[in-house]
């Protein structure tokens, strides 16, 4: 399990960050993501594998200001 | 009419306490992005004598802007960091302000706000906000960002919340109500995330943290 925006998710099989931003359906240059505490740099999301009990917050930006 | 900046700092000090004022007047707070969220943001801040303002836009005012940023007629035209400042000083001319009139990108974020303790994040394109966000928590090591999502149209007052991401990102807003999407940006709606962030920043200069609390 993963524990993502206060929300317990089911971890089927290890995965990346990107692969499920992707799968989710974020568009990647409109969200920050911190895990377990830390910012997650854009570029480390291809390397970046989820293990059980990992915490994320994913915050996604809608327009206006 | 002209006042002294010890009649000032005695006009704050009546309202908010010495100990409080003496913090605000040490409080150092950029603002990126001078639209309905950053002018309205500033307008607070410097109010209660927030001693150091950095203001930062690439952008001059035009006519749409009107419905709920802090300008006037006159200041159509004007570049935003110019047509602000010379407002922020006619409530308060002792203020520190400091203006870039530059748009924010990777390429200068790093550099940018190394004056800066807090810094609310007042721009309207989503792409931007986030880049901003990334680039502050990557760059950084103690800047605090305050940043915005979701604050267009009108009613539902009460679903603009303010909330503690980590100790150093806090996000204002309702997470969903886009400007592209529906009736837009509205001077009501707008102004209630901006008091959110800089209530945000005014907690954050005073207590040193507001996370207890969210």
């Amino acid at each position: 399990m993963v524990r993502i925006n206060g929300e317990d998710k089911p971890l089927e099989e290890p995965t990346t960050l990107l692969v499920y931003l992707e799968q989710e359906g974020y568009q990647t240059n409109r969200i920050a993501v911190e895990k377990n505490g830390e910012i997650i740099p854009k570029s480390c999301y291809k390397e970046t594998l989820l293990h059980n009990g990992d915490v994320l917050e994913i915050v996604s930006f809608v327009g206006g200001g | 009419m002209r006042f002294t900046e010890r009649e000032i700092q005695e006009a704050l000090c009546e309202r908010h306490t010495a100990a409080i004022q003496e913090k605000l007047n040490r409080g150092r707070v950029a603002i990126a992005g001078l639209g309905g969220l950053g002018s309205n943001i500033a307008f607070s801040l410097a109010r209660i004598g927030t001693g150091h303002l950095h203001l930062i836009d690439f952008d001059r005012v035009d006519l749409t802007n009107l419905n709920r940023q802090q300008y006037l007629m006159r200041h159509v035209g004007m570049f935003k960091t110019d047509a602000l400042k010379e407002q922020l000083l006619e409530i308060n001319p002792y203020l520190d302000i400091r203006t870039d009139c530059v748009r924010v990108s990777d390429e200068n974020v790093a550099s940018l706000f190394k004056e800066d303790t807090i810094l609310c994040e007042a721009f309207d394109v989503p792409e931007n906000k986030a880049m901003l966000v990334n680039g502050i928590l990557e760059n950084y090591r103690d800047l605090i960002i305050i940043s915005a999502s979701g604050m267009a149209g009108y009613g539902n007052s009460n679903t603009i919340l303010s909330k503690k991401i980590t100790s150093r990102f806090y996000l204002c807003g309702d997470g969903v109500s886009d400007s592209r999407k529906g009736p837009g940006l509205m001077a009501p709606r707008v102004a209630l995330c901006a008091a959110h962030q800089a209530n945000l920043a005014a907690d954050l200069i005073i207590n040193g943290t507001a996370g207890d609390r969210l």
